[in-house]
């Protein structure tokens, strides 16, 4: 054992015989301590031991070369039991869910002192258990990593595990996914997974699932529900709508960003209304079109070309750095996120230009996020438009990336690619802008 | 009777909880100071109950959970953010009020901790948006000293206050978050108290070296006390929010004689039944009383509820046995029943007929229900799946009333008496902050603040006494009435006589108190204001006790407006001087004449008595008259 203990603590430790959880004396200079032997925080300074006192609370105890630790008793190791979940009821429909990592699928580790990914979506299943009254739940862990740490390959795997779940007899498919790069793993998904059959609902928490306020077992009950009955056939984002753990909203995978650091309202349809609102008593459908539930029109469409670049334009900025960047990865395309109605500065206009001939794709969107891009009202708009910039509408920067790669991975041509980008092929961009706060 | 504590074994520890006063919360950079007349928006959540780390649930978080309220938060942008809504990780812990928790450490001889390591409390009542209450221990040991005797500390921790309950109703219940986040110091003794009196002056002395500190708040909810009460072959039950010190002897004697009363019921209860209770069985005895008088249970049946009804053999006579006032083993059934399933109350038939239940359904009751003489029924009546959660717990109690004394928290009532409101928590609900990392308290910060300790109250009144002039007794009544701090205050921003502040805070406000004026509502913000207007010569001395009545009843905040409404604020200080120079004028012939110059005095006092303080006009009118005279001289 080490407990995250170096040094003299390590020592002290080992020459006393004792393990994490064990019950010991630490005698320093300065007293005497009694209690259990805690894992040691990884950002603690390295000569302090961490006791649990019997009331509870944990302490840091400094020790130095003359500081004795004395083993009392052995002690159980903290473990999570999970509670027994209910028998299936074969009357209910059938819901996967899959557990790729991230906060809704996080627990304390008590052992580290942090929070990481080690409760697998059964043990959700137990701490959530109105969820088999709902559907029959089979779950698995597909992998376990925080969502910064996706790239296309485990969007790839995601997508071709869910495609041969939608083609088995499940009603619906739920993912638990991080936050932080849900937004972009639903984009993905909405890509390759065309028209499915059946809901395809990605599912995060802001805080995590063993706290008695976390926003997962909401998130988790209404994903379930959505992807057992909804009759909307998408793949989508189940997140609370506000602040109160009463709306959950459904909101279409490419259309969704999160906008908050840290609040469980984090995630928003921009440019357009969430697909649906769920509550307790139903689900109010909210969008004017929709894919709907079993059609035959699926198209399983695999493959990502991470020859792209998603770059966002600041003032100042050099043209070199799109130059540098377009040799060194070997880049095909670049989205970017441009001011306002869509610019980068005139100084662009050179590189751009070079690379169109070059027969690199780039794609026009606003890092105002709200609002379609407009060329065409500026001078300085029509030169990139004829510089070969393409805009792409009101399509959010993230999906516009996620969309290039998919795109580069099945068009060689130019022209094809610049077609499909500027073609709305699953919602991602067009209709219509509406004030905020209305409708 | 006289209860002999030492015999009976009473151990008592104390938890005495005060907020600090520090300019931001423990966790958020939002005010500490609020008032709750804002724009409030509301949010609404639902807790879960959490394994612990050591995979157990909590007894209290259970109780809480089955019920699963629905919690609806009332929040002012002014004084809660995102870290109250629990939707933003709690910043760093707030290094003034550590400071202040180490201050006190050091004062009682606690030894710090050191290295602070944050913990969350499992609480899911809904008090914490959380559904844990963060947490720390700064120190442990040290010790207080009460008449020669020392009383052990165990631990100083530093936490957050809950949100304050607006209020609770079936199945929902409402917390204002302007609360939540303060810092709260905990001081806890050993459990080693032996009687009432210790307990209070314990608790005094806590206080006081708190109040040493100089950054604790005063006033009404600052400070909450708790009470970890057991006697022998009783049970270690913990009472929360004992609010005044006065109360804590009250509470003790009647939590002695309430556990002296369920031992000798268990006793009597084991030598009747032998056995344990019969399997939980409640019946539907809706029908006995479909054309009931009982208004209660007429307003139940009407809703659409039904009676329910729970046999306890053998606890005839023994439900309703009152030997201290309030000190009765229904009083304890109706409580859990309350407290597990929220029903209005329950009937047991120790009391009845009565309530409108007449003697014919009683004798019906007790014959469908096959109880005799020596039996008790329990009759709830209201919707039946609460009717029967209300008898469970009532079963539940009155098999713990077979056993003894139960382990659980209580509430203080103003009375001095306690009631039941949950299970006593277990070590279970306690895991780490992991949001923040662990805090280091060196040796150099600890010698720095060691070098520069507050002085004690004593020191404090033996300081003010000779600075002042004031009497040990006056100052001492300062301190005792926790007005020592204003007193401060008004004398360091004001002109105001140190004579007058200090026995207008006691003398005068315990008068006005004894004439019914509600004193309580005169804030520190307010007392400071009345002393600057009076020393701005804006209303007479004459007139403090009015204008404190009248700020007291009125429950005012802006005392300025208050006096000019009274009319005393209606004196121009220059028309005064212009009237003086007026009169010196017409009398100026006599000026030399120094009872001309009394008479004078008595003209202006019989002109502004009241609205301007006579040594302001004695003051005004020896200039003019110096003036004058000197002129004529010159």
């Amino acid at each position: 054992m080490d407990g995250g203990y170096t040094g003299l603590c390590r020592r002290l430790i080992s020459e006393a015989g004792a393990s994490i959880g064990d019950e010991v004396l630490v005698v320093t200079r300065k007293g005497e301590y009694r209690g259990f032997l805690m894992m040691r925080y990884e950002l603690g300074a390295a000569d302090h031991i961490v006791l649990k006192l019997a009331n509870g609370y944990n302490i840091g105890v400094k020790v130095w070369d003359d500081s004795r630790v004395v083993k009392l008793s052995e002690s159980r190791p903290p473990s999570f039991r999970a509670v027994e979940p209910p028998p299936p009821d074969p009357g209910l429909p059938h819901v996967a869910v899959i557990s790729t990592g991230g906060t809704i699928a996080s627990r304390v580790d008590y052992r580290t002192g942090g929070v990481r990914p080690a409760l697998t979506a059964s043990d959700l299943l137990s701490a959530v258990p109105e969820l088999s009254g709902i559907a029959r739940i089979s779950a698995e862990v597909l992998m376990s990593i925080y969502s910064e740490n996706m790239n296309p390959r485990n969007w790839a795997l995601m997508a071709e595990r869910v495609d041969s779940l939608l083609r088995s007899d499940v009603d619906g498919v739920v993912i638990a996914h991080g936050t932080d790069t849900m937004g972009y793993s639903a984009a993905a998904l909405s890509f390759v997974l065309q028209q499915p059959p059946k809901p395809v609902v990605l599912v995060g928490s802001q805080r995590s699932s063993d706290r008695p306020s976390s926003d997962a077992a909401l998130n988790l009950v209404a994903a379930v529900d959505i992807a057992a009955k909804a009759p909307i056939a998408e793949v989508g984002v189940c997140m609370h709508l506000g602040h109160s753990d009463d709306v959950i909203a459904f909101h279409r995978g490419v259309r969704v960003v999160k906008l908050h650091t840290s609040s469980r309202s984090a995630f928003k349809s921009v440019n357009c209304e969430p697909l649906a609102l769920w509550t307790r008593s139903g689900l109010k459908i909210q969008a004017e079109k929709y894919h709907r539930r079993g059609g035959d029109d699926y198209r399983f469409m695999p493959g990502f070309d991470e020859r792209a670049l998603l770059l966002k334009f600041y003032p100042g900025m050099s043209p070199e750095v799109l130059e540098v960047l377009r040799e060194r990865l070997c880049l095909r395309g670049v989205v970017l996120e441009g001011t306002g109605l869509g610019h980068v500065s005139s100084s662009f206009i050179p590189t751009l230009k070079r690379l169109r001939d070059e027969g690199v794709f780039v794609g026009m969107t606003s890092q105002c996020r709200y609002g379609r891009v407009d060329m065409l009202v500026y001078d300085n708009g029509r030169d990139l438009l004829r510089a070969g910039v393409v805009p792409l509408d009101n399509m959010l920067a993230e999906t516009a990336l996620v969309k290039l790669m998919w795109v580069l991975a099945r068009a060689e041509e130019y022209e094809e690619v610049k077609r499909l980008m500027a073609t709305n092929l699953v919602g991602e961009m067009g209709g219509r802008s509406m004030p905020e706060g209305v409708g | 009777m006289v209860l002999d504590y030492e015999r009976l074994g009473l151990k008592v520890g104390l938890e005495i909880h005060r907020q600090l006063n520090t300019a931001r919360k423990l966790f958020c950079p939002c005010p500490t100071e609020y008032d709750e007349s804002g724009e409030k928006i509301s949010f609404t959540r639902f807790l879960r109950e959490a394994q612990s780390e050591l995979g157990e649930l909590d007894p209290a978080a259970v109780f809480e959970s089955r019920k699963r309220k629905k919690i609806v938060y009332r929040m002012d942008r002014r004084s809660a953010c995102l870290v109250e809504l629990d939707e933003e990780p709690p910043h760093t812990l707030n290094g003034e009020a550590v400071e202040i928790a180490l201050t006190a450490a050091l004062l009682m001889g606690s030894t710090p901790v050191d290295e602070i390591h944050v913990m969350r409390k499992i609480v899911v009542d809904g008090s914490n948006t959380a559904g844990f209450q963060r947490t720390c221990v700064v120190a442990t040991g040290g010790r207080v000293v009460v008449d020669g005797e020392a009383i052990p500390i165990q631990t100083i921790t530093l936490e957050e206050d809950a949100a304050r309950l607006v209020e609770s109703s079936r199945g929902v219940v409402e917390y204002d978050l302007s609360r939540l986040g303060i810092p709260l110091i905990e001081v806890a003794t050993a459990p080693v108290i032996k009687s009432p009196e210790q307990a209070v002056k314990a608790a005094k002395a806590i206080g006081d070296i708190l109040r040493a500190t100089g950054k604790v708040k005063r006033g009404l909810g600052t400070v909450r006390q708790d009470l970890n009460i057991s006697i022998r072959d009783g049970a270690l039950v913990e009472v929360k929010g004992v609010q005044e010190l006065e109360l804590i002897d009250d509470v003790v004697e009647y939590e002695v004689r309430r556990q002296l009363h369920l031992l000798d019921v268990s006793k009597r209860l084991a030598a009747r039944l032998g056995g344990g209770l019969p399997a939980f069985n409640p019946v539907d005895v809706t029908h006995l009383f479909t054309d009931t008088k009982s208004k209660v249970i007429r307003r139940s049946l009407d809703a659409g509820g039904r009676v329910m009804a729970l046999l306890l053999p053998a606890f005839a006579g023994l439900i309703s046995e009152e030997p201290f006032k309030g000190v009765r083993l229904g009083a304890e059934l109706a409580a859990y029943a309350k407290a597990w399933a929220e029903v209005e109350g329950i009937f047991h038939t120790d009391e009845l007929p009565g309530y409108g239940i007449t003697s014919e359904e009683v004798a019906s009751l007790r014959k469908y229900m096959g109880a005799g003489d020596a039996d008790a029924v329990v009759l709830v009546a209201d919707l039946e799946h609460y009717a029967v959660e209300a008898l469970r717990a009532v079963y539940e109690r009155a098999a713990e009333a077979l056993r003894g004394v139960p382990n659980e928290t209580r509430a203080a009532r103003q009375d001095g008496s306690t009631v039941y409101i949950r299970p006593r928590p277990g070590a279970a609900r306690m895991y780490p902050e992991t949001d923040i990392p662990p805090i280091p308290i060196t040796e150099n910060y600890l010698e720095e603040l060691k070098s520069r300790l507050p002085e004690t109250l004593d020191r404090l009144a033996e300081r003010l006494s000779r600075q002042y002039g004031l009497s040990r007794q006056l100052v001492q009544e300062l301190i005792d009435r926790e007005r020592v701090e204003i007193f401060m205050e008004i004398l360091g921003k004001t002109s105001a006589s140190p004579t007058v502040v200090a026995t207008t805070l006691t003398e005068t406000l315990t008068s006005l108190a004894r004439d019914g004026v509600d004193v309580g509502r005169l804030g520190e913000r307010v007392l400071l204001e009345v002393f600057q207007l009076l020393s701005e010569g804006v209303f007479s001395k004459e007139m403090l006790r009015d204008v404190l009545a009248r700020a007291a009843s009125e429950g005012v905040s802006d005392v300025r407006s208050l006096v000019s409404s009274m009319g005393l604020a209606a004196v121009d200080l220059e028309e005064v001087r212009r009237y003086v120079d007026e009169l010196v004028e017409r009398n100026r012939s006599f000026l030399g004449d120094e009872r001309a110059v009394k008479r004078l005095m008595g003209d202006l006092m019989k002109r502004y008595r009241g609205r301007v303080d006579g040594r302001l006009l004695h003051q005004i009118l020896s200039e003019r008259v110096a003036a004058r005279t000197g002129a004529a001289q010159g």
